[in-house]
C-alpha cells in the first residue's frame, strides 16, 4: 500500500481528506436545517430527504449523463419533501417531530423502492478540483482533491451568516422563529415563512444527499446513508444556529467519521465498528454538554419545540 | 357513570373511525403509486390480504411478525404517556438481543437448567434495552437533552456495538459469510405455543401490552406518570417524584423493546448477528402512533402492521416488487395518519353519537357516586 510509505503521517492526512469528503453532506443538511429551525420548526425528516436526494440525483445523472443536473433534481425533490413537511405541519394540532419521523420512513421507503434499478449502473460523478498539484506524493494529491460542492458549501456559510444578520429576509426569518405573534402583528404569515424555510432546508438536504451518491462514496445503494441526516439536525443545535459554526461542526464530524477508515489504512483494525459510531457518540456528548434543564440554550429560536 | 362510558366509547369510536379512514386513504394512495409503477393495485391488495390473513399459515406468519412489534411499539408508547417522543426502539431491541445472547451462551456453557438460562436471558435483554432508553430519559430530565434525537443517536451507537461484538470478541470463527455469535443450544431456545407454529414470544408481547395498559391507566403510578406528561410543573407542585417516574417509565419502554430483541435471538435466530437490526424498532414507532400511544390498542395495530410486513415477501415473489414496497406503504400510512389528526374533532363523522363535554360527565359521575 502507498499509505504505508509515509507511515503514520497517513493518519492525519486521511482524517483531513476524510473530514472534507464526509463533512460535505453534513454541511449542506445542517445549513438548510439551520434555516428551517430559525423559522421555529424542526424537520427530522431530512434523513429521508437525504436518501431521496441521493437516489434521484443518481438516477438523473445516470439518465442524462450530467451530474450537475442530478444535483439540481435532488434539490427539487428535497423542496417537494420540505413542502410536504411544512404543509402537514401547518394543519392544526400536528406535531412537527412526529411528521419528521413519518417522512423519514416515507423517504427511505420511496428511495429504496424507486432506486432498486439503480444499484447496478454507474452514473458519472461530480468533478473535483485538484489543489495538490504542487506535491509529488500521491497521498497528498488525492487528499487535496477537493470536490466542488464542498467549496460551494464553504462559501455559502458566511453568506448565510451575513444574510441572516443584514437582510430583510433574514430579519423576517428570525422574527417568525422567535415569536410568531410578533410576526403576525407585523403582517407576516408565520406559516408561509416556515413553508419557505422548510422547503429551502429540503433543497439543501437533497443536494447533500446527491453528494453521497455522486461523489463520495459515489454510488447508489441502500446502505448509503446511516443517520447523516439526523446527525446534522442535532449538529445545528450544537452549532447554536450559527452558519459558521455549522461549517466547523461539520468538519469536526467529518473528521470523527474518518477516524475508523484512517486507522484501518495504517493497519489498526481493532474496534473498526466502534470508530464508526464516533460521530454519534460525539453528537451525543456535545448535546449533553451544551444543553441544560434549567434554561434555554443560548441563541435558540423561541418557537422551536425541540429546545422547550 | 353511564354517560361517562358513553363519552369514552364515543371518543374511542371517533379515534377508530379517523384511523380507519387514514388507513383506507393510505391504501388508495399506495394503490395509485403502484399503478404508476406499472403494477395492478387490485393484484397487490389481493396478494396482501392473502399473505397477511388469507390462511392459517399466513395468520401464523403475521402473528410471528407482530410479536416483536408489540414490544417495540411499547418503547414509544410508554414514554409517550409522559409526553416524550422516543424513537430508539431499534437500539434497545438490538442491545437486548445482544445481551440475551451473551447471557444465554455464558449460562448454557455452564449447563444451567433451561428455565434458568431463559429467565436470565429475559432479564439481561430487558435490562440492556431498559438502560438505553432510561438513559435517554435521564438525559432529558437532568440535562434537558431532546429525547427524540438522543434516543436515535443511542440507537445508532447500539447497532455499532452489536456489529463490533459479532465481528470481534463474540464472533463464532465458523460463521464466515455472516459474522455471528455462537448458536444457542437447542434446549435453551424458546419453544412454540402448544398446537401452533408460533413461539411463546407472542404471549410475552401480549402480556406486556396488557400489563402496561393496566399500569398506565388503572394504577396511581400510571396516573402520576400521565400527570407528568400533562403538565410537569403541576406534577412537581403536587410533589410527584418527576425524575424517578421518567426513569421508571422509560426503563419499562426500553425493557419491552429489549425483550423483543431477546425473543428474536432466543426464538427466531438462535444467535446474535446483524440481521436482528432489521427494522422492527422503526415499524414499532408507527404502531405506537397509529395506536395513539395506547398499549391496549397496540395489540390490533401490531397485528395489522405485522400482516403488512408478512405480505411483503409474497409481493416480492409474485409481482417482483421491491422489498421496500412495505416501507412505502408504512410511510404513507404514517404521513396520512398525522395529517388526519387535525381533522379529528372538526369533522363530526359520527354525528349520531351524543356529544357530552367532559366536565358535565365528571359532574354526572360525581352525582352518581353520591
Amino acid at each position: 500500500m502507498d499509505e504505508t510509505s509515509i507511515g503514520w503521517w497517513g493518519v492525519p492526512l486521511a482524517i483531513f481528506a476524510g473530514a472534507i469528503r464526509i463533512s460535505t453532506p453534513f454541511l449542506f443538511v445542517s445549513l438548510g436545517e439551520m434555516v428551517t429551525e430559525k423559522s421555529g420548526r424542526i424537520n427530522l425528516g431530512l434523513e429521508g430527504t437525504l436518501i431521496m436526494g441521493a437516489m434521484s440525483g443518481y438516477g438523473i445523472a445516470y439518465l442524462t449523463g450530467s451530474p450537475w443536473l442530478g444535483v439540481l433534481v435532488a434539490g427539487l425533490v428535497g423542496i417537494a419533501f420540505g413542502m410536504l413537511h411544512a404543509g402537514i405541519c401547518s394543519l392544526p394540532k400536528v406535531n412537527d417531530i412526529a411528521v419528521g419521523i413519518a417522512l423519514m420512513l416515507l423517504g427511505t421507503g420511496l428511495a429504496f423502492y424507486l432506486g432498486k434499478p439503480l444499484v447496478q449502473p454507474q452514473a458519472p460523478n461530480l468533478p473535483s478540483i485538484n489543489f495538490g498539484w504542487w506535491s509529488d506524493l500521491q497521498q497528498v494529491q488525492s487528499a487535496l482533491k477537493i470536490n466542488a460542492l464542498f467549496i460551494i458549501g464553504v462559501v455559502l456559510a458566511p453568506v448565510f451568516l451575513w444574510a441572516l444578520r443584514n437582510t430583510r429576509w433574514g430579519l423576517i426569518l428570525r422574527i417568525v422563529g422567535d415569536s410568531s405573534d410578533a410576526a403576525r402583528a407585523m403582517g407576516y404569515s408565520p406559516l408561509a415563512v416556515r413553508l419557505a424555510a422548510t422547503a429551502f432546508g429540503g433543497f439543501m438536504a437533497g443536494v447533500g444527499g446527491s453528494f453521497l451518491s455522486l461523489y463520495y462514496p459515489g454510488s447508489w445503494n441502500e446502505g448509503l446513508s446511516s443517520g447523516q441526516g439526523i446527525t446534522a439536525v442535532a449538529l445545528v443545535i450544537f452549532a447554536r444556529w450559527n452558519p459558521m459554526n455549522c461549517l466547523w461542526a461539520s468538519l469536526l464530524f467529518g473528521g470523527a467519521s474518518a477516524l475508523g477508515p484512517a486507522l484501518q489504512s495504517v493497519g489498526v483494525t481493532q474496534g473498526y465498528y466502534l470508530f464508526n459510531a464516533a460521530p454519534y457518540v460525539l453528537t451525543l456528548l456535545i448535546l449533553v454538554l451544551s444543553s441544560s434543564s434549567h434554561r434555554h440554550i443560548a441563541g435558540a429560536p423561541g418557537e422551536l419545540s425541540v429546545t422547550r | 357513570m353511564n354517560s361517562d362510558l358513553v363519552l369514552r366509547f364515543g371518543a374511542g369510536a371517533k379515534i377508530f373511525a379517523v384511523s380507519l379512514f387514514a388507513i383506507v386513504l393510505s391504501l388508495i394512495v399506495f394503490g395509485i403509486f403502484v399503478a404508476l409503477s406499472g403494477v395492478n393495485p387490485l393484484d397487490v391488495y389481493d396478494l396482501m390480504y392473502m399473505g397477511a390473513f388469507g390462511s392459517w399459515f399466513s395468520w401464523q406468519n403475521t402473528l410471528l411478525r407482530s410479536a416483536p412489534l408489540l414490544l417495540t411499539a411499547l418503547c414509544t408508547a410508554l414514554p409517550a404517556q409522559m409526553g416524550m417522543v422516543i424513537i430508539g426502539g431499534e437500539g434497545a431491541f438490538v442491545l437486548g438481543g445482544l445481551a440475551a445472547a451473551a447471557a444465554g451462551l455464558l449460562l448454557s456453557d455452564m449447563n444451567a437448567p433451561a428455565l434458568i438460562v431463559q429467565g436470565v436471558m429475559v432479564i439481561a435483554g430487558m435490562c440492556a434495552g431498559g438502560a438505553i432508553i432510561a438513559s435517554a430519559g435521564a438525559l432529558r430530565h437532568w440535562r434537558g437533552v431532546n429525547e427524540t434525537i438522543s434516543s436515535l443517536l443511542l440507537s445508532y451507537i447500539c447497532i455499532a456495538v452489536l456489529n463490533q461484538m459479532v465481528e470481534g470478541p463474540m464472533r463464532d470463527p465458523t460463521s464466515l459469510n455472516k459474522p455471528s455469535t455462537r448458536a444457542l443450544p437447542d434446549w435453551a431456545m424458546l419453544g412454540n405455543i402448544p398446537g401452533m407454529d408460533i413461539h411463546v414470544g407472542l404471549i410475552f408481547g401480549l402480556l406486556f401490552c396488557i400489563v402496561a395498559y393496566v399500569l398506565m391507566f388503572h394504577t396511581t403510578f400510571g396516573f402520576a406518570a400521565r400527570m407528568v406528561g400533562g403538565n410537569v410543573r403541576a406534577a412537581r407542585m403536587a410533589g410527584l417524584p418527576v425524575g424517578r417516574l421518567i426513569l421508571v417509565v422509560t426503563f419499562l419502554g426500553g425493557a419491552a423493546a429489549g425483550l423483543g430483541g431477546m425473543i428474536e435471538v432466543a426464538a427466531v435466530q438462535g444467535r446474535a448477528n446483524a440481521t436482528i437490526a432489521s427494522g422492527y424498532g422503526l415499524t414499532g414507532i408507527l404502531v405506537a402512533f397509529l395506536a395513539r400511544q395506547n398499549p391496549l390498542i397496540v395489540i390490533p395495530v401490531a397485528i395489522l402492521l405485522g400482516g403488512i410486513d408478512a405480505s411483503g415477501g409474497l409481493l416480492q415473489r409474485r409481482l417482483d416488487m421491491p422489498d421496500a414496497s412495505v416501507v412505502v406503504l408504512q410511510g404513507i400510512i404514517f404521513v396520512i395518519l398525522l395529517a388526519s389528526e387535525s381533522v379529528q374533532g372538526h369533522l363530526n363523522i359520527l354525528g349520531w353519537l351524543p356529544r357530552i363535554k367532559p366536565r358535565t360527565s365528571a359532574v354526572a359521575a360525581a352525582k352518581g357516586a353520591e
